[in-house]
Parts: C-alpha cells; structure tokens; sequence
C-alpha cells in the first residue's frame, strides 16, 4: 500500500484490476475515530467516540443529524462529510416538500452512493475521504448502511468503522444474534460496549464527553441524546473486561499518512506483490 | 383577422393577457390575542369559494414550532405553497444554527419571504402568534405583500373588519373612559375570541363551521375546538 | 436557488423541486410567460375536452371514487366511453375531471413514477398523501407560470391502514375531507353524501357504493355534461379495484305526464 506506478490518478488501473487512489481514500476513514452503528426491530442507535483533535480543540462533530428519520455518525475527513451531509439534508428536505414523506433510506443512500461513484471515475475528482454509517427509519423499519469512500454502500444489522474499530466489530459478529429482541436501552448499551471494546487497553471512556450517542425509530425522531442522557447511559454499562483475541488484535498504530495497519480484513483484496515496490523499469 | 397584431396602434408592448384567474378567495378568519405569559390564535375551519364549502373541517392554523403558531386565510393554494416553504426555511435554519427558529425570527423571515413575491403576491392574510424570547405573548400580522407590524390583538381574513373593532373595544378598551387596564386573563382572551367568532358567523358567509384556538404557553400549544353555525 | 452547489461539480440535483422555486415541469426551461414577440402573448387557458363531475367518499376502512365515462367537447358529448377514475397503485386511486388531456399529460407523469418505484424492487410505493402533495406542488407551480393544468383531481387510497381522500384543483387548491365532490358533484352530490357522512355512523364498503352509485344517477338526470355509463374506483386495505362500468338504470316514466310528450 505504498507508492507505485498505479496511483498516479483516480483512473488509472492497476494491473490487477485496482484502483490504488480509491483504496488510498479507504484508508482515510481508518484515521477517524470509531463509531458504531446497530439496530433492533424498532430502533436504530449509533454510538461515536468524539476525540479532540489536540488538546486545545474542542470535540470533532461525530454524529451529523439529516432529517427527522435519518442521521449520520462519521469517520475521516469531517469536510467532506459535511458536503456529504449538505447534500443529503438538502435531498430530504426536497423530498419532503414534494411528496410530504420522509425519503425512503435505501433509497437516498443509493443516490448518495451514485453521487460519491462519480469521483472514483475522473481524472479531476478525488473520492471522499469519508466514511458514513447511516442510521435511518422508515417505512420498513430501521436500517443501518455503511457508506465507503469506493462509493460502495452496505445494508448492515450492525457495523463499525473508524480507527480501531475491528474490535468493537467482533464484539458485533458475537452478539448479532442477541440484537433483535434488545430494547432501546439495552441496544445503545450494547453500542456503547462495542465502543469500549476498540478502546486501547489503557484507555478508559473518562468522560462523558467523549461519547456521542443518537438515536431514531418508532415514534422517535432523530435525536442525539445529551449529556444527562449519555451518562446514564454509560452508567450502565458494565466495564468490558480486555478483549479477547481476534483477527485484528495487533496492536494498533495509527501513524501518519496513508497506511495505518489496521485492515478490513473480509473486504480487502489479496496483496498485490507486483505493485508493492513501484520501480521505474517496468 | 382581428387581432392585436393588425391594430399597431392598440398594442402595448410587454402587456401579457390571460383569460384565467390565479387567485381565488376561500374565504376564513383569523383572531390573535396575546397575554403577559401566553398567546391565544384562533381561525375558523370553513373552507370555501363563492357560496360553495368545500370543506367544513379545514384546519388553518399550522404550528411552526412549540412557541410559534401560524394563522393564514385567502386564497388557500398560496397558504399552502406559503407555509410548506416556510416549514422547509425553518429546517434550513435549524441545521444552519442548531436551534429552532424563535418567534420574532420566523416573523421577519415570512415578512422577506412575502415580499419576495411583490409583484405576484401570496394573496394571504397572515397572523403569527407566539411567544418571544422572555417568553411573553406576542402577536404579528401581515399584508399579502408583508407587511409586518407587532400587535398583542389582531383579527384578520374575511372578517377581519367585522372583528377587529370587537377585540379593540374588548381587549383594547378603546374609547372607554374609567377602565382598569388589567392585563386579561388566558381563559377571558379564549372567551372573547369564541365570542367574535360566533358573531363573525352570523354575518360572514365565509366564517362559520367551526374554529379551531391554539393556546400557546410555555407548557406547550392546547388545542379547542368549538362549533359554529353551518349554513 | 441555494447555494447547495460548489463551483466545481455539476448541480448536485436538478429536475427536482426546490423549496420555494418553481418546478420546470414539464419540460419547460425557464418561465414561461416571457413575451416572444413586442406584444406578449396570448395563451389560450380554457378547458377543450372536459369530463365533469367526480365523487369520492371515505368508508370504514378504505374509499370510494367515480366518475362517469364521458369526455365532453364544449356541449357535445364527444368521448363517450373513457374511464376517468384509476388505480395508480394497490393503495393509491385517483379520479379525474376539467381538461382531459392536461389530466393525461399529468398522468404519464404519475405511471413513469410508478414504474420507477418498480424499477427500484425496494417495496416502497406512492402513497396517496405523497401523490396528493405532488399534485399540489405541481398544480401550483403551473398556475404561477399562467400555464394551468385545467384539472380537477380526486386523491383517495389508503396510507397505513388509514382511508384517504384529497381534492386538488387546477390552482393547487387542496384539501381532504370524507367526502369530496368536484364540478357540478359540488352542487349535486354533496350534499346527498353529506347528509349521511354527518349522522357519524360508519358506513360499509357496500353502502358507500350504493352511495355514490346513487349520486351518478342524480348528477345524469340533472348535469346536461354528464352520461349515464360511469365507474367506480374502490381501495380498501387489501387492494384497489375498478367496478363497472356501471350504467344508470333510466326512468322516463315521468316524462309521459309532461304536456306535449
């Protein structure tokens, strides 16, 4: 995943049938802080870890409310999720003044999918460097999407993107089954223990200011809980004991520039040995 | 061939004919009365053109946010095109501050916005009622064009006229001599309202059916209903 | 209309809607109104082929429209065998009066709509309040430009197991009620319906249709525009379906006992 001949545009294929700038752009959403995403039969919650980017900043933005049925919880480049989410406020707020409903997610997140596919396509683009987890509500119930720079977009019961976030993934894998007959309560404890879980072992949730919970389903529009209602919340929650061992358990190092060593490891493609040292004589 | 192009003298240019009417009156009243902690805003629920009703149970009154509540009358199809925007303006805001739009702003937002169509207006009679940022009732109306003057009483719509020398004499005491100016209770501004209606309908044939009051405070807006007469 | 767009990109929306601006529908660039030439324009905004009267009529648990078959040209009944009421879907039907042609025009617009939500395979469906707010939104937008769509427009389905009945007009006046009635149905029909919607006692889908059945029969003896072949349009929850048509069973019996028969 370093330089090579095959990344010197969006457009230019590698042999191999890759796109090296477009999976540069996936590494993008492996800087942002994790975030989780999971449903029940009548809700949808996502939980999101909000970091200062020093310690004289403040908190970054994790979770951008859309409209009444719908938000999203970020990872990588906030600039360009705030085109991301202009775009999709501006598409609801559209649709709901012609048709006086709310726009159906699978829908919306296909356009918004057709959208960010133009970028991975020309030469004068560059895909967004942003990953998304929509939490939406609708007529069929709750969804949960993610959405990644390549433009693709996944129907998922639960997911987590963001730095570190193979962790709270495993502890999603394992209790998949149990979602579904959770309450609203019990779902956004479950959220907030998958966060905990991509935490390094020596970090704790020291404040309730570094968690971001929001909520939307049955009857309850998309709110993002306050810090009376987060700390409950987290109150609840049992303190995870370490992680057991997974896939991803290597230690982290989220270094700068492209390339952290955390990987998807079901999405990404075999190592491509040719193009791992880019010389000038091929 | 008669036509306007073998009569040069005739022609003016630019002058654009249409045989078909955009606007229409439906007819309906509005009544606002604003106290020290509350705001009261009643329409009635007849929606009509000429002598037909369309319908007897047509809610004017659209509430904005937990504070505002909009009454709007005229030509129904501009109430619609109106408020639906104004719902879509107010989202804007609320992404673009984090907050929801405070009475005095949707004020002077639909004051602009009506007046961005001066030159066709919204043929609307508008009446805003809520409270203010210290939470004391407030009360604005509008011309078609907007207008836009703060009041604590207005009457407004096809009775307007009947009605607002009611309400000044009622609630603002006019011309009286020797009267204590109390502030007027929530249930007594209710009354006088339900009063105005009933005599509205009595000679309006464009009011009547029924009305429909918002109370607004700051537990949040009540709603009443009252009947009217039907014919 | 909004600076939703960054200089670079192409619009990131176009054809659509913009809240407050107005709809390029259809197919028009820019207002339409501008003059051509030094003395404006003139457009001819009257009605040519028009069917009359439509009736809807909510019922315990779903709603019924009808209209009858005829499209008349000025007096002359012209058209006699067009269906004006139709199932846009298994929970949206809508009945049509004023222009025929504009109400065709809109219509074409509607079933592209419907085949989209099939082309998408997502289970989502128009749904009547949608269909109604469109008209609405479309309707207006035409009579800002001076370029109305002549219709009268019967909205009725059922959304969420709830019946539902609009009117919009040719202004993009609408409003829902229990029981609607456009044309001479205004005068005529109404207050037949009326009279039983308001003893408050909930009326089954077989007497709604006899209901309206009967209106048909009071609207072709009284409204020289109408015919006596009409048809019914019913949604209930489980489906829409189209009855008829339907022809009024005539007696003249009366006019015997007129002078010079």
């Amino acid at each position: 995943m370093f330089r090579n001949q095959y990344d010197s545009d969006v457009t230019v294929w590698s042999p191999q049938g890759r796109l090296h700038q477009v999976e540069y752009a996936m590494e993008a959403v492996k800087l942002g802080s994790a975030t989780v995403g999971l449903k029940n039969k009548d809700y949808a919650v996502l939980v999101a870890l909000k970091r200062a980017s020093s310690e004289l900043a403040s908190y970054q933005k994790k979770i951008i409310p859309i409209d009444d049925h719908l938000g999203i919880s970020i990872a990588g480049i906030t600039a360009d999720a705030r085109l991301l989410s202009r775009y999709l406020r501006s598409e609801c707020l559209n649709y709901k003044y012609s048709y006086d409903t709310a726009y159906p997610v699978p829908r919306l997140i296909m356009n918004l999918g057709n959208k960010m596919q133009v970028t991975t396509q020309r030469y004068d683009r560059r895909p967004y460097g942003v990953g998304l987890l929509v939490a939406g509500y609708d007529d069929q119930g709750p969804h949960i999407y993610q959405v990644v720079p390549s433009a693709n977009y996944y129907n998922c019961k639960a997911m987590s993107i963001g730095s570190r976030s193979q962790s709270a993934r495993t502890y999603l894998e394992r209790h998949l089954k149990e979602f579904k007959n959770r309450t609203k309560d019990e779902l956004i404890i479950d959220g907030i223990k998958a966060l905990k879980s991509s935490l390094p072992n020596d970090e704790s949730l020291s404040s309730l200011m570094e968690i971001s919970i929001a909520v939307v389903g049955k009857d309850q529009p998309f709110k993002i809980l306050d810090d009376e209602e987060t700390k409950q919340y987290l109150d609840r929650t049992p303190p995870v004991g370490p992680q057991p061992s997974s896939a991803a358990a290597a230690p982290a190092v989220p270094g700068p520039g492209p390339g952290p060593e955390e990987d998807y490891p079901e999405r990404d493609p075999p190592a491509d040995p040719a193009v791992d040292v880019g010389t000038m004589e091929h | 061939m008669i036509s306007a192009e073998n009569f040069p003298e005739y022609n003016v240019p630019g002058v654009v004919k249409h045989d078909f009417h955009p606007y229409e009156s439906n007819g309906g009243s509005v009544v606002a009365i604003a106290g020290d902690d509350y705001a009261v805003i009643a329409a009635d629920t007849r929606l009509s053109s000429g002598y037909s009703i369309h319908t007897r149970k047509q809610n004017k009154l659209f509430k904005l946010s937990g504070t505002t509540v909009l009454g709007s009358t005229g030509c129904w199809c501009d109430t619609l095109a109106l408020t639906s925007l104004i719902s879509a303006r107010m989202k804007m805001y609320h992404y673009l501050h984090q907050k929801v739009m405070p009475t005095n702003a949707i004020s002077q937002m639909l004051s602009i916005i009506m007046y961005h169509k001066r030159f066709f207006p919204y043929y609307v009679s508008n009446i805003l009622a809520g409270l203010d940022a210290d939470g004391k009732g407030v009360v604005y109306s509008y011309d078609p064009i907007g207008h836009c003057e703060l009041a604590s009483y207005r009457a407004g719509g096809s009775a307007g006229a009947l009605l607002q020398p009611v309400l000044d004499n009622q609630i603002g005491l006019k011309n009286q001599e020797n009267v204590a100016k109390d502030p007027i209770p929530k249930e007594k501004a209710i009354s006088v309202i339900v009063d105005t209606f009933i005599s509205a309908a009595e000679r309006d044939i464009y009011t009547g059916d029924g009305v429909i009051i918002n109370v607004i405070t700051k537990d949040g807006i009540e709603t009443r209903n009252v009947s009217l007469r039907k014919d | 209309m909004l600076p939703f767009n960054n200089g670079f990109a192409s619009p990131l929306w176009h054809n659509g809607p913009i809240p407050g601006g107005l709809y390029n529908f259809p197919g028009h660039n820019g207002p339409a109104s501008q003059p051509k030439k030094d003395y404006g324009v003139q457009r001819a905004s009257q009605p040519i082929t028009t069917g009359t009267s439509v009736v809807g009529l909510k019922f315990d648990g779903g709603v019924v429209i009808a209209a009858d078959n005829l499209v008349s040209y000025g007096s002359m009944a012209r058209f006699q065998d067009v269906q004006r009421v139709f199932n846009i879907n298994n929970k949206t039907v809508v009945g049509a009066g004023g222009d025929f042609a504009d109400f065709q025009c809109i219509k074409r617009y509607i079933d592209q709509k419907i085949i989209d939500d099939m082309c998408y395979a997502d289970e989502y469906e128009m749904k009547p309040k949608s269909l109604y707010n469109w008209l609405t939104r479309i309707l207006y937008t035409k009579r800002s430009k001076f370029e109305p769509l002549w219709v009268d427009i019967v909205v009725g389905g059922v959304e969420d197991g709830v019946p539902f009945l609009g009117h919009v007009d040719l202004r993009g006046r609408s409003y829902q009620d229990d029981v609607i009635a456009t044309g001479f149905g205004k005068h005529l029909a109404l207050p037949l319906l009326r009279e039983r919607t308001e003893t408050g006692k909930p009326i089954g889908r077989d007497e709604a249709i006899a209901l309206v059945k009967k209106c048909m029969e009071v609207l072709f003896y009284r409204d020289c525009r109408a015919s006596p072949n009409f048809t019914i349009s019913v949604c209930t929850k489980e489906k829409a379906e189209i009855l008829g048509p339907f022809k009024v069973s005539q007696n003249w019996e009366l006019a015997k006992s007129v002078e010079g028969y």
